[in-house]
């Protein structure tokens, strides 16, 4: 009985005197913490992605409740409704932005872009792009060893086995920019979502002359730039015989879409008919064009032609 | 460990013993015929690429100055045949990657009239250090040993640092090739005098020549020729590969430790190469540049396993033939030798001032084997000629923790290769150290 | 030209012919003599006895992999095989089948898959096997079949000689009195004494060694440590007083100390990396050994010997490193002297 007693006290006495060392400790140490950290954490989506440019969710909150304006800072992830959610908290006035994808600006699949040699090295992009300009002819298109997918943790994107490319899921890609970090041929861009997610851009970024980035891959832009003729709000540019549109100058006529004779410029959630509209607005509106210039040009005979006559007459 | 009876110098931690297969070391170097065409980068050497200053269309002679040297750490590219300079364009060139080159159509062999091609010995060494630096640099002279580092920046050496030996890499620790070996065998008077050369533009009283053992006939040509040299001296070396890295030939020979991203210039060494030796031989008695080189072409079912001497920017595939053409069974191609040496995949490249060999491996040695988990099993340690712990690396690298690369020494890795070379899981392990120095570099550089 | 794409990869583009597989390959063969000389001893029970545990082995690998872990079976490198061999050379030949089940069970499941396979199990995986087997049934574990004597499964039960010298010690006999009991060095050299199926014969063991010291599978540095320190020690503690210690001769052939030397403490994944570990190792094996043989309770000690030190291969790791080129002229003042020296005397 005795010992059942001495155990109990004795075991008894530790508890309290541990509780005791605890209770002190954590009194001693105890870290400060603004409480607007933790309540805004708590609505982040806390995948520590670092797609906003912090470390991690935890870093993302701190920076926050610092800042003065959400200018500066976004969560990708969350996205405007996540922000405004932070806005409230803080009390701040919330900060919209268009949403982000991550767009694959190469179209160079394994029927378009031939091999020319057999990489047989450690199964990474970045490992072969250090090593050689690649196992195609084109030193710009992608590699096809997939770190873009490794980096992902949304699992946003696979590679497509029929065309060796990556391919994103839209509804699951956050923008967070890890792929567009970890390519090293720099082949994914965020790109605006666009109104009602469409989008358009040039998939393609071969800087070589026309002639032979043809050579290299069989749906390269050459820099023919009939596209950017076509283009009526400036939104194209050619460098580097490559041509490049600018979302923000983009109005998505679509009217550039069906130039392109290798069909390089990629449209996302449009349908066809609307491209098939717009290029048949362009050839009218083309057709007006030079029948403008023709009567222009008639008229500019004529008149001449009544000089010519005047001078004659005179 | 294998303990041997005449057991001659070797660096002290690591390096492997793979077969040395120098199927062609009895064969003469042969002059190769002039190619139809060459193509002539303007960058074959580390630093800035050199500034083109001929034009398309111009004759030019053989020996004429295509590009001149931008900045110090450059060199310059001369024209190693005479004919017309064709297009100026992107080539892809041994490195994998695309470079400006200058093309010229052959037609006739037309020298300029200062390059002496006799075959006379020229010993009296009438210029001083500066001239002969000088000279150096006019020829274009670079490390042709691989790294195709320019010879002029080597032979400044820095303020406040004091020379005391120079060292001769004839060591040739890579497989199959045999280059260097032949030069020392046919030209060994003509690099006597080029160590003079070197050795009276750094100032320095000692050189010694590092032979590796498997080419007795060339230390014994070397022992006779230098019995009354007091200053060179010539000391044959285990056969143990890295034995040829810069930093193991100065441990092995002199016992001297490079420090970690110092230069052999701390520890009062200079290390050229045989083959460097000749051109500035060449380049200083001579007055010719480097245009061009001795270049080993072998590999096992290579019908004529050859040694030629080449003019600089001929294709590959001019050279393949005339060995006895591509084997049937060719499954790569590597453009140096098989630890160090770069796969080419294209044969129109042109052969570079840096291209020792050009290596062809059948098929089925071609690729790699199926890759299994790290069994610890402690070889690539035991392998590693730096003392790194490769295998950790590989993790760091693979995680991109480049941080903690950097403070477990990365950057001392020499990329030899001997690591992957002996791991029994076939882990890439050199591919993703290479890639974590090359990403540290870039961070570097930003 | 030759037709078809060139390869490209980065160097080196030769590689050595020792590959996990063939490593694998040379182990097992370099273990057949011992298993042969087993079968010649024991009878067919020896070959029973390794088939089953192979194949156990084997068999719970690839279902571990391919069902609970879901990713590909990674039984051709051939190390469920040498677990297997190795679980079974450390179990005498008449263990009912279901013993050794549990013990490939253990082995593999616990002490190879649960840490993630092969490469990072930090203990040795048949040795688990074995020690849990060696605890869990005592009794089954320790009758040994007579050596010698027989051809059949039910055969009579024998004694190991280290179990016989311990249970004469405690009984207060003396050692030259023990050794009268028991078969000439000879028979320990090749093999005729009780014990567990591949431990006996440490001529067959050796020459295993030879073998994998020839195809540079292994080197000597953890056998030899190992065994000079097993002899050194045991030799002083005999030396001192002959009548209560054995002499170094007959620790070196009985019990597992040759197989344990040879084949257990040479595993790749639980032994240190550099030659210099693996000194350090091999002592540290060889000391525990004799304490546990002559101050432990238990008669053999190597097995505990092992997966004590396995436990200690991380720390050797971190200390007994390669020396890093170019530390030297931080670590030696002297050097550092020397080359200001030779540097200033030619000035």
């Amino acid at each position: 009985m005795t010992v059942l007693l001495n155990t109990v006290l004795i075991l008894t006495g530790l508890g309290i005197f541990a509780a005791a060392i605890i209770y002190l400790v954590s009194q001693k140490f105890q870290v400060v913490e603004d409480e607007r950290i933790g309540a805004v954490e708590n609505v982040l989506p806390n995948t520590n992605c670092g797609g906003c440019g912090q470390p991690g969710c935890k870093a993302f909150a701190k920076a926050v409740v610092d800042a003065e304006s959400l200018k500066e800072l976004h969560c990708p992830v969350g996205g405007n409704a996540v922000m405004k959610q932070v806005a409230e908290i803080l009390g701040i006035a919330a900060v919209e932005r268009d949403p982000y994808i991550a767009v694959v600006r190469c179209s160079g699949s394994f029927e378009h872009r031939k091999k020319t040699s057999i990489y047989d090295g450690a199964e990474s992009c970045k490992i072969a792009a250090t090593l050689y300009s690649g196992d195609t002819g084109c030193a710009y298109g992608c590699l096809g060893m997939g770190d873009c997918v490794d980096v992902c943790d949304f699992e946003a994107m696979y590679m497509d086995e029929k065309t060796g490319l990556p391919v994103v899921i839209e509804d699951n890609c956050t923008a967070c920019n890890a792929c567009v970090k970890e390519c090293p041929k720099n082949i994914l861009e965020l790109w605006p979502k666009g109104k009602k997610n469409k989008r358009i851009f040039v998939a393609c970024l071969n800087e070589e002359k026309g002639s032979t980035a043809r050579k290299e891959c069989a749906v390269a832009c050459s820099g023919c730039a009939k596209c950017f003729e076509a283009c009526r709000y400036d939104a194209i540019t050619i460098n580097n015989s490559l041509a490049a549109i600018d979302p923000e100058k983009c109005t998505l006529c679509l009217e550039c879409v069906e130039t392109c004779d290798v069909r390089n410029i990629i449209t996302a959630n449009v349908p066809d008919e609307k491209i098939k509209h717009a290029t048949d607005h362009r050839i009218r509106l083309e057709e007006r064009a030079r029948k403008k210039k023709e009567e222009e040009k008639l008229a500019a005979q004529a008149a001449q032609q009544q000089n010519g006559d005047a001078t004659k007459q005179a | 460990m294998a303990m041997r009876l005449n057991k001659h110098k070797t660096f002290k931690t690591g390096g492997i013993h793979p077969h040395d297969n120098k199927l062609s070391a009895q064969v003469a170097i042969t002059p190769l015929s002039l190619p139809k065409m060459v193509t002539i980068p303007i960058i074959q050497h580390i630093g800035a690429p050199a500034k083109i200053v001929v034009q398309r269309g111009d004759i030019v002679k053989t020996g004429q100055i295509l590009a001149t040297h931008e900045g110090f750490v450059s060199s310059n590219i001369h024209s190693s045949v005479s004919g017309r300079i064709g297009v100026i364009e992107e080539v892809m060139d041994s490195t994998g990657f695309k470079h400006t080159a200058v093309n010229i159509r052959v037609k006739g062999d037309d020298w300029e009239e200062a390059i002496d091609r006799t075959d006379t010995l020229v010993e009296e060494i009438k210029f001083s250090p500066k001239e002969i630096v000088s000279r150096i640099m006019e020829a274009g002279v670079v490390g042709m040993g691989g790294a195709a580092f320019p010879s002029h920046v080597k032979l400044s050496v820095p303020e406040g640092k004091h020379i005391d030996h120079l060292l001769i890499n004839g060591v040739e620790c890579e497989p199959y090739l045999t280059a260097d070996h032949r030069v020392m065998l046919e030209k060994p008077k003509e690099i006597i005098v080029g160590i003079k050369i070197l050795m009276k533009a750094l100032g320095v009283q000692k050189a010694i020549i590092g032979i590796e053992d498997n080419k007795a006939d060339a230390i014994e040509i070397f022992q006779q020729l230098l019995k009354n040299e007091k200053h060179i001296g010539v000391e044959a070396l285990e056969v143990h590969y890295p034995q040829g890295g810069e930093k193991q030939l100065i441990q092995a020979l002199l016992n001297r430790e490079v420090p970690s991203g110092g230069l052999p210039a701390d520890v009062g060494v200079i290390v050229h190469n045989v083959g460097t030796t000749y051109a500035v031989y060449e380049a200083v008695q001579k007055n010719k540049p480097l245009i061009e080189r001795v270049v080993t072409v072998t590999g096992k079912s290579v019908k004529q396993p050859s040694n030629f001497l080449v003019r600089i920017g001929t294709p590959v595939i001019d050279l393949l033939i005339a060995a006895g053409g591509v084997p049937e069974d060719t499954g790569k191609i590597v453009s140096g030798g098989p630890m160090m040496g770069k796969a080419i995949a294209d044969l129109d490249v042109p052969i570079a001032k840096g291209t020792s060999g050009i290596l062809l491996i059948p098929k089925d040695e071609a690729s790699r084997s199926e890759v299994y988990n790290c069994v610890h099993c402690g070889k690539c340690i035991e392998a590693c000629p730096m003392g790194l712990e490769p295998y950790r690396l590989l993790i760091m690298s693979k995680k991109g923790n480049n941080k903690r690369a950097k403070e477990e020494h990365i950057l001392d890795c020499i990329e030899c290769g001997s690591c992957s070379f002996v791991c029994p899981s076939n882990r890439p392990i050199l591919d993703y150290i290479r890639l974590g120095k090359t990403q540290l570099k870039k961070q570097k550089s930003v | 030209m030759s037709a078809g794409l060139l390869t490209v990869s980065p160097s080196p583009h030769i590689h050595t012919d020792l590959t996990v597989p063939q490593i694998m390959r040379g182990v097992i063969i370099a273990m057949i003599p011992a298993l042969v000389f087993s079968v010649y001893n024991f009878g067919l029970g020896a070959v029973y006895v390794t088939l089953l545990a192979i194949l156990f082995c084997v068999v719970i690998e690839y279902s571990i992999a391919r069902y609970l872990l879901k990713r590909p079976a990674s039984i051709y490198d051939g190390s469920a095989v040498i677990t297997g061999m190795l679980l079974a050379f450390n179990v005498p030949t008449n263990l009912p089948w279901h013993i050794i089940l549990i013990g490939s069970a253990v082995a593999i499941g616990i002490g190879k898959m649960s840490f993630g396979g092969l490469g990072n199990n930090p203990f040795n995986p048949a040795l688990v096997g074995r020690v849990f087997l060696l605890l869990s049934f005592p009794v089954e574990m320790t009758s040994w079949p007579k050596a010698g004597a027989t051809w059949s499964l039910d055969a009579t039960t024998s004694a190991t000689p280290l179990g016989i010298l311990k249970d004469g010690l405690r009984a207060g006999d003396t050692v030259p009195e023990l050794m009268n009991q028991m078969p000439s060095y000879a028979d320990f050299f090749f093999g005729l004494q009780g014990g567990s199926l591949g431990e006996m014969s440490a001529f067959a063991i050796l020459l295993g060694l030879i073998y994998m010291l020839y195809r540079k599978i292994i080197t000597w540095h953890i056998p030899v440590s190992m065994l000079i320190t097993i002899a050194l020690m045991t030799g002083i503690f005999w030396l001192v007083d002959p009548t209560r210690f054995a002499n170094p001769l007959f620790h070196l052939l009985t019990g597992g100390v040759m197989l344990g030397a040879v084949f257990m403490a040479t595993d790749y994944v639980t032994s240190p990396f550099t030659h210099r570990g693996m000194i350090v190792f091999g002592v540290g094996i060889g000391v525990l050994t004799v304490v546990i043989r002559l101050f432990g309770s238990y008669p053999e000690g190597v097995s505990f010997a092992i997966l004590i030190m396995n436990a200690f291969v991380p720390i050797i790791n971190s200390y007994a490193k390669q020396p890093r080129y170019g530390s030297k002229s931080q670590r030696h003042k002297a050097y550092q002297e020397k080359l200001e020296k030779e540097l200033t005397s030619t000035k």
